[in-house]
């Protein structure tokens, strides 16, 4: 579903040049259910945002469904982005001034669908997470969870490939984390390739593969077994395949800070 | 296509914040409320000079005798002349520009004396001796009655046509003026047609105080011989009246032996050059108010703008989160541009409507309590520049929102979805 090959992008910042990816070899399958961590600066974010065709990059390759995405101008990327793509973010992003329903028909509205059919479509989605009775209610009057669930539903309304989303249960409470999780799973297992990053290890272990990323390379793929199950089984095989099995991995396992927190937990 | 998610962005986007939104629109508002006064006041100012004009012919040039300055074959100077009825037939005959030629002849000494008497009422009033064709240079509302004819001219009939005020003196109010006879310093007319005059004002109440009658009558009951007083003459249309002007005033010192060089013999009033000096102060007038009004609304539509790019930065991550979805810039584009639109359009229509009001309250005010001013008259604008003013505001607006909807765009939608206020 994604490929990309050697991809490097750099931020120019005054006389600074700041070389956030630098070469990163992936390739995502169908129906997958990935998580990216890393510390603050080690540019998964800005992977994401490739990935979301929100950002561009400098250098390698990027396929999305087989589709080649370079130099789109920002009408074609809007398209892309509308059709294939579902995004979930950290602070819900919800549009204050529209209701629930209004906010999960927001994709379809630039599909031009017509009001009505849009907003009954939605009402179906926010039925199908439990929401039914808030379609008509503002943002503002949803807890974090409930907000979330909308920009979920907002997410799949289009019938996306992908689901990118970037730290979906930062702003939330454990308990509603992981009911989130349990929701993500669920989606993905309709056929709905999932990407979440994440920094808390709990959600990063309810995936299938956990991609580290350490100063803009990629330093390990870890397996998780169990993952993108209901996983009451907390083991997990760390998995380190390095070379071997994902041939992009450059470097040794690294022992940064997050490995050891890593060892903890497990 | 009525796009409900349009309007409630709209909405959503000039509720946030009131105030705001109400200053800017003023700004707007007061722009095209100034322009609509200003424009309106000018026409008034010029309804009342146009209407003391009163539709004379503006191409029309008034000849007349005044003593010669300069000694010329063998007459002195300081000699008094008249022009006659051949001067009349020379130049028809030799200046083909002329479309009206009227020979006027004013009778009698009226000034002192009541010259003008029924029964036992009497009133001193103006006596002229006029051709039809001086109704067409100077029109005046029959208001009963008719005027003078060519039937009248041929067979020196003993009519006469008066004005409102000449009837008001020598009539009862109730009492039927037409086909009655008046004594006109000691002959009888009968009164054949009653007007009124179409100036304002002071000019008004001496013309409505004129008798008219037959030029040939005036000639022949008070021995005027063939003796013309002086002429109303008009050219034809698309020639300057002053062509004709100059070559009436070249074969008339001919045919009475004043001096070429003479400047003074020969009196003359051009209408045409009058009206234009009044035309190029109310061009002027005209000019500056579009330029003060537009000046304003320039800088109204600078603040919507303004404000629009205040708007934009403020929705910069609203924007990014539209853009993510599938937002095409082209919707972002047009939705900010039509937010700017709609604030200018209702601001400007509030404007115009008020603008527009308040000048036709000025008028009705004027009209039901009969101010009658030289300086004021009617004001208003036309539909036409109402529209004008309405078809700026929606594209000025349309320009207000362009350059901030570039902004908009101009931002990558993951720098817009990073900004944090």
């Amino acid at each position: 579903m994604i490929n990309i090959r050697n991809i490097h992008k750099s931020y120019t910042n005054g006389q600074n040049n700041l070389h956030v990816l630098k070469g990163i070899n992936l390739d995502i399958e169908e129906g997958e259910m990935i998580s990216i961590m890393g510390p603050s600066g080690s540019g998964k974010s800005t992977l994401l945002n490739i990935f979301g065709i929100l950002d561009n990059y400098d250098q390698g390759e990027y396929l999305l469904d087989g589709k080649k995405i370079q130099h789109l101008n920002e009408r074609k990327a809007a398209l892309l982005r509308n059709r294939m793509l579902g995004f979930v973010f950290q602070s819900f992003n919800l549009v204050s001034f529209k209701n629930a329903m209004e906010n999960v028909a927001l994709p379809l509205y630039y599909q031009k669908v017509p009001r009505r059919k849009r907003n009954k479509i939605a009402l179906e989605y926010l039925d199908r997470l439990g929401l039914k009775d808030w379609a008509h209610h503002l943002p503002s009057e949803l807890s974090g969870g409930q907000k979330q669930r909308v920009a979920i539903a907002r997410a799949l309304i289009t019938n996306p490939k992908v689901i990118l989303a970037d730290e979906p249960t930062g702003a939330l409470d454990s308990v509603t984390s992981q009911e989130m999780m349990d929701l993500l799973t669920e989606i993905n297992k309709t056929g709905i390739t999932m990407i979440i990053v994440t920094h808390e290890l709990d959600i990063a272990r309810r995936t299938q593969k956990t991609i580290r990323i350490i100063d803009g390379m990629i330093q390990e793929i870890v397996v998780n077994e169990g993952g993108s199950q209901k996983s009451e089984g907390r083991s997990e095989v760390r998995s380190n395949v390095i070379a071997s099995e994902a041939k992009q991995t450059k470097y040794e396992v690294g022992r940064d800070f997050e490995s050891k927190e890593y060892e903890k937990v497990a | 296509m009525f796009d409900l998610d349009r309007w409630q962005e709209i909405y959503h986007v000039l509720k946030s914040n009131k105030l705001r939104t109400f200053l800017t629109a003023f700004g707007v508002f007061w722009g095209i409320f100034m322009l609509v006064i200003m424009l309106g006041s000018g026409n008034g100012l010029e309804n009342s000079v146009s209407r003391n004009f009163a539709d004379m012919a503006t191409n029309s040039v008034f000849i007349w005798t005044q003593q010669t300055t300069v000694p010329y074959k063998g007459f002195p100077r300081g000699r008094r002349f008249n022009y006659d009825n051949d001067d009349a037939k020379a130049l028809r005959n030799s200046i083909p520009e002329i479309k009206y030629l009227a020979p006027r002849i004013r009778g009698g000494d009226f000034f002192s004396t009541n010259n003008v008497m029924r029964g036992l009422k009497a009133g001193s009033f103006s006596i002229m001796g006029e051709y039809p064709e001086y109704f067409l240079i100077d029109p005046l509302y029959i208001s009963d009655g008719r005027l003078i004819n060519d039937l009248d001219i041929r067979d020196k009939r003993k009519v006469v046509v008066i004005g409102t005020r000449v009837k008001e003196l020598l009539f009862k109010p109730d009492e039927e003026a037409l086909g009655e006879y008046i004594q006109i310093q000691g002959v009888y007319f009968k009164v054949v047609g009653i007007f009124q005059s179409k100036r304002t004002g002071e000019q008004a109440e001496r013309e409505n105080q004129n008798i008219y009658m037959p030029f040939t009558t005036l000639q022949k009951t008070y021995n005027y011989g063939n003796v013309v007083g002086f002429f109303g003459i008009t050219s034809k249309d698309g020639i300057p009246v002053s062509v004709v002007e100059a070559k009436a005033i070249e074969i008339l010192k001919q045919r009475h032996g004043v001096a070429p060089a003479d400047e003074r013999a020969i009196g003359h009033f051009n209408l045409e050059q009058e009206f234009r000096k009044f035309q190029g102060l109310f061009t002027g007038i005209r000019v500056l108010v579009w330029i003060v009004g537009i000046g304003t609304l320039i800088a109204g539509i600078i603040g919507v703008s303004n404000i629009m790019l205040v708007v934009v930065k403020e929705r910069t991550k609203e924007i990014g989160i539209q853009r993510a979805l599938g937002a095409v810039p082209m919707k972002i584009i047009s939705q900010i541009m039509a937010e700017a639109v709609v604030l200018t359009t209702f601001a400007g229509y509030f404007g115009l409507v008020i603008g527009v009001g308040l000048l036709e309250l000025v008028n009705f005010a004027m009209e039901s309590s009969g101010t009658e001013t030289e300086m004021f008259y009617q004001p208003g604008v036309d539909f036409r520049v109402a529209m004008i003013a309405l078809t700026i505001l929606v594209f000025s607006g349309a320009f207000a929102g362009f350059i901030p909807a570039r902004r908009a765009v101009a931002v990558k939608p993951i720098d817009a979805l990073r900004y944090e206020q």
